[in-house]
């Protein structure tokens, strides 16, 4: 020992105070500052996501409409890929060298460490012989998903597709959706897309630094199971609805038949159409700027979307809002001598396509008295002890219970309202409120102004099948196991107009198709009790759009109808022949119409000209979305436009 | 009579030490192998793994030892000198045929095993030391030209291994300050001087220069103001604030011209001048994450997901103790640091009963090798000093280190074993 010996104390309390300057840093780190944690597992866990099978959809006698059908992603690895066989890779999934090295660039961008995607959907034969060589392409891995699939390639605008998400869907549903998830864009796979989409799993892996995956995170303890989405069964009935679209093929135009019991829609066609099944797999990009070039729109669903005047088939409610008003009754009759005078001394005349000569409700809807109507609405307007504007108000008001002027709420986006003028526009029109029935007199026939969609069409049909009252059209009729359907969907809406005042309007129609005499005599089945009205809808740029509702059976219908043909001609001639043969099919399973009527209809092509021209030079279109809306509005404003033109130039009903 | 002389040999040993020692090994093999873990050889044996290796040096440290306990004490005093020449050779033929790991030429390669002569110098250098400083204990020369000449034993292996460059085993060499201290070669002003150099140097580096002359200038003032015997002070204050000046205008300089890139780097990590946990900083940042998500009782035995999967680099050698801190939280830590803390105080308190100068001066220059390596260690690996690449004693990964740590610490042993026999 030396005289230093008390120095060892200071060594000890250096010591000391390292170890609690130690002691306390851990303490802080291990105990106090919980972000280490946090920060580890963002380090080791990656969520994988496991997506679930969309939900399929069935037409409503389960047969299917809608199904998936499985596809393989390639993703690769980057700095795992070594020496493949380049050529052979490329060969088997369908791209050239350039195309390979291009999509090697972006995902060498993406991460070099990080799998991303190489290339998209191949299909499951395309997979097969790929899969028998992909232990040599090391860093290729391969995930699968599910696609749509359409066996039948129908009702492709109704049941819609999906897509991938864009940023705006994932702010919009508060990041529920992941870039890469697919979203129902259109049709029923909008409507009902948290149903049909399903629940994501989710798989905590453990990756190394380098992101390779080691494994499971605790045995799988907070991995989720994906879950599939909830299969729709859909009102429509398949065979009916490729019965129906083949009715419409080479025309452009729309059907829409309804249970009226229900509201449930059996069919709706909106041609042209298009196959589905083009919205799908790797070519969808380039099928989808080619439907957007044609001409015919295909895209556009007509049922909903396009509005027309309706021309005689609106007799009915003409009809039915009169008696309800009460100014005309059953037995009311007035005198036609070929037309309906009107104006100051009655110097303008609405033609009639008969003399008629003293005729009752039954019999101005058989034969489809101009004359008729134009009695009807002056009463409507000018005889009920107030001003006109507000006469009309009414009037319009009944309109709107019919379902008329506004959206009825089917179960699809973009429904369109379409336009029933108020009184306001007239007294903008005419300069003051002092107008009176001679100024659109032409409304009394559904011609002028009115913009009345092929749906509204059908419902009103089916109002008059069910003698009052409808269900919102929808085309879901039942949602998961529990077969549930939309509240809305079930709520009875009355129509304003008492059930008596309906029989001799029916009468009227069933008359129209079994009598002789009635414009729709023509389509008369033997043994099957169905009513119908013809009409045929101004069209001042070229031939008439054709016309036809109908229900059937007359008492206890099944099926209420609207056929809209566009540039057909007669309502008689080309839609109630539709009309006919759809309703029959649908009620008995045959199609008794005379063969030649049937040949006509399928042989005719009554696309217009022009626009076929424009379908070989489709390039002049625009193939941009955003033009699409505008294009669409134009085409609305255009349609007034051309209806106020031939406002003085009323038309010749059958 | 040899069975007695046996058992006497037996019980001089200081088995507490020993204890320590063989516990570490123990607890640096299991986390060598949870740090390298490879589910496919789970073997603790398998001569493949790390962990394989490692048990194969303990084995042969053990061995080592006990060849070393078994020779006479006075053997390792004669050769001194030898073993302080034989590694500086070694330092210099490291130079010359050293292969280089990592940016150092570190070690020589021997067959399938590399031997890193920076490790073994340390033990030649305390022995030599020893051998010196006992020689001059009962002399009375200059004090001036011991410090010189003492100095100069440690700084010349210093000076060989900055050349490799190996910048963190150099370092080391200052530990031996302390062996220095408490034989009174420096006094215990300089000491604090020291520490207080190191305090400046951080705020140098942090504050403003002028600012912090401003900060010692009013201390300074203050002292003067409330002290006692204020003439005689006075010098000593302004020559104290002179220096102190002068040292803080001089660390920008020395940072910037003395230091490497990396080096600065590593201190600006720490005092958070630079915030890139990808880069500069991910080492240490990983290194925090997994400790710090070890918490209280860690995430159990080869249950570490931050060192398992490779986020923290050189795990099984200098980051060891991330394994252990994520593994055993701080449960754990605070165990392993009370091991060294018994081992480091037991060391002092064995060094000081020794009744022969050189036995005392050696176990302090262990004393201070292990403290060095074994805070700084773990101190950089929990952000408290910059990142220096040595090992935790008898737990990281290594041949040369363990042995070298082995060789150290069991020569020391056996001088305390049969300090009874021995005298100046």
């Amino acid at each position: 020992m030396n005289n230093f010996f008390a120095r060892k104390y200071i060594i000890q309390g250096v010591l000391i105070c390292a170890t609690l300057l130690m002691v306390g840093k851990l303490f802080y780190i291990q105990i106090i500052d919980d972000s280490y944690i946090l920060s580890a597992n963002n380090n080791v866990l990656r969520k994988v996501v496991v997506y679930p099978a969309r939900g399929i959809i069935l037409d409503r006698n389960g047969k299917v409409l809608v199904q998936n059908e499985p596809v393989y992603d390639i993703l690769v690895t980057p700095r795992e890929v070594e020496n493949i066989d380049t050529a052979l890779f490329t060969e088997l999934i369908g791209i050239d060298n350039e195309g390979f090295e291009k999509r090697m660039d972006k995902a060498r961008n993406y991460s070099p460490y990080q799998a991303s995607i190489f290339e998209k959907q191949l299909s499951a034969e395309n997979y097969a012989k790929l899969q028998e060589h992909l232990y040599k392409f090391r860093g290729f891995y391969v995930q699968n998903r599910t696609v749509r699939n359409y066996p039948d390639s129908i009702a492709a605008q109704l049941l819609g597709y999906i897509q991938e998400v864009n940023q705006k869907d994932i702010e919009r549903s508060n990041n529920f959706y992941r870039a890469g998830d697919y979203i129902g864009a259109t049709g029923i796979e909008r409507s009902y897309e948290e149903m049909l989409r399903g629940n994501r799993g989710v798989q905590n892996i453990m990756v190394d630094a380098l992101n390779r995956p080691k494994g499971s995170f605790m045995d799988g303890k907070f991995d989720t199971l994906a879950l599939s989405g909830d299969e729709l069964i859909s009102s429509l009935d398949k065979d009916l609805q490729k019965f129906s679209e083949t009715l419409l093929e080479n025309k452009m135009g729309s059907i829409v038949a309804i249970e009226p019991s229900s509201g449930e829609v059996l069919t709706m066609v909106s041609s042209p159409g298009y196959d589905p099944n083009l919205m799908v797999g790797r070519e969808r990009g380039n099928n989808y700027a080619k439907l957007l070039e044609n001409p015919f729109n295909p895209m556009f669903i007509r049922p909903i979307q396009a509005s027309y005047p309706p021309g005689s088939i609106f007799k009915v409610i003409s009809a039915l809002t009169a008696q309800e008003a009460g100014v005309i009754e059953a037995d009311t009759r007035f005198s036609c001598g070929g037309g309906y005078r009107y104006g100051r001394g009655g110097r303008a005349i609405m033609r009639c396509t008969h003399v008629h000569g003293s005729i009752d409700l039954i019999q101005s809807i058989k034969t489809s008295c101009n004359t008729y109507y134009g009695h009807i609405y002056h009463r409507m307007i000018d005889s009920r002890q107030m001003p006109g504007h507000k006469a009309y108000d009414l009037w319009k008001e009944s309109l709107h219970k019919f379902g008329l002027g506004k959206k009825l709420g089917i179960d699809l986006p973009g429904e369109m309202a379409g336009f029933i003028p108020s009184s306001d526009y007239y007294t903008k029109l005419y300069g003051n409120n002092k107008w009176s029935s001679s100024f659109n007199i032409s409304l009394s026939i559904g011609q002028g102004e009115l913009g009345i969609t092929p749906l509204q069409m059908a419902n009103f049909s089916a109002i008059i099948a069910n003698r009052g009252f409808y269900y919102r059209p929808h085309l879901v009729k039942g949602i998961g196991n529990k077969r549930k359907v939309k509240s809305e969907y079930t709520e009875k809406i009355n129509a304003g107009v008492a059930a008596k005042y309906y029989e001799p309007v029916i009468e009227g129609m069933y008359k129209a198709v079994n009598e002789p005499g009635g414009t729709a005599n023509a389509i008369r089945i033997a043994g099957l009790e169905m009513t119908g009205k013809t009409g045929t809808s101004q069209n001042p740029h070229g031939e008439n759009h054709a016309v036809f509702i109908g229900f059937a059976p007359k008492e206890n219908p099944k099926i209420a109808i609207a056929v809209f043909v566009e540039n057909a001609g007669y309502g008689g001639v080309w839609a109630a022949p539709i009309g006919s043969m759809i309703m029959e099919k649908y009620l008995t399973d045959t199609v008794s119409l005379p063969q030649y009527i049937q040949d006509r209809i399928y042989e005719a092509d009554l696309l217009p000209e022009n626009k076929k021209e424009d379908d070989t030079n489709s390039i002049a279109q625009k193939p941009n979305p955003n033009k699409k809306n505008n294009s669409r509005k134009n085409k609305h404003r255009l349609a007034y436009h051309n209806l106020a033109v031939g406002k003085n130039e009323q038309s010749q009903e059958e | 009579m040899n069975n007695r002389r046996k058992n006497r040999f037996l019980n001089n040993l200081d088995w507490l030490t020993i204890s320590i020692w063989f516990t570490l090994c123990i607890i640096g093999w299991f986390n060598i192998r949870a740090a390298v873990y490879d589910p496919a050889h789970p073997s603790l044996f398998n001569i493949h793994t790390n962990y394989g290796k490692q048990a194969v040096y303990i084995l042969s440290a053990a061995v080592l030892g006990i060849f070393i306990l078994i020779i006479d004490a006075r053997f390792f005093i004669s050769v001194s000198p030898f073993a302080y020449l034989i590694t500086t050779l070694l330092l210099i033929l490291v130079l010359v045929v050293g292969r280089s790991v990592g940016g150092n030429q570190a070690w020589i390669p021997l067959g399938s095993f590399r031997l890193q002569p920076a490790e073994f110098s340390k033990f030649a250098t305390c022995l030599l030391l020893a051998y010196y400083m006992s020689e001059q204990s009962n002399r009375s020369a200059p004090a001036l030209r011991k410090l010189i000449i003492a100095s100069a034993i440690i700084l010349f292996p210093v000076a060989l291994i900055m050349l490799q460059p190996d910048a963190g085993s150099a370092l080391t060499y200052s530990a031996l300050i302390f062996v220095l201290y408490r034989e009174g070669y420096v006094g215990t002003p300089l000491l604090a001087f020291g520490g207080l150099a190191i305090v400046l140097f951080i705020l140098a580096l942090l504050i403003n220069q002028w600012v912090l002359i401003g900060i010692l200038a009013l201390i300074g003032g203050l002292i003067f103001s409330f002290g006692q015997k204020r003439k005689r002070n006075i010098i000593q204050l302004i020559t104290i604030f002179v220096v102190s000046a002068l040292y803080v205008l001089s660390v920008d300089f020395a940072y910037d011209e003395l230091l490497q890139s990396h080096q600065r780097n590593r201190i600006d990590v720490l005092l958070g001048k630079i915030d890139d946990p990808q880069g500069e900083g991910y080492n240490l940042n990983q290194s925090k994450i997994a400790i710090g998500s070890g918490q209280l009782f860690g995430k159990g035995y080869l249950q570490g997901t931050q060192t398992k999967f490779k986020f923290v680099p050189e795990q099984s050698t200098d980051f060891i103790f991330c394994t252990i801190g994520e593994e055993w939280g701080f449960i754990g830590s605070v165990i392993l640091i009370a091991l060294y803390i018994t081992l480091l105080l037991r060391l002092i308190h064995l060094a000081e009963r020794q009744r022969i100068a050189f036995a005392r001066i050696y176990g302090y220059g262990v004393f201070s090798i292990l403290f060095f390596h074994f805070f700084i260690n773990i101190g950089m690996t929990i952000g408290i000093v910059p990142v220096i690449g040595i090992p935790l004693p008898f737990i990281s990964y290594g041949g040369s280190a363990l042995w070298s740590f082995t060789i150290l610490l069991f020569i020391f042993l056996k001088f305390d074993s049969t300090r009874k026999g021995l005298n100046d």
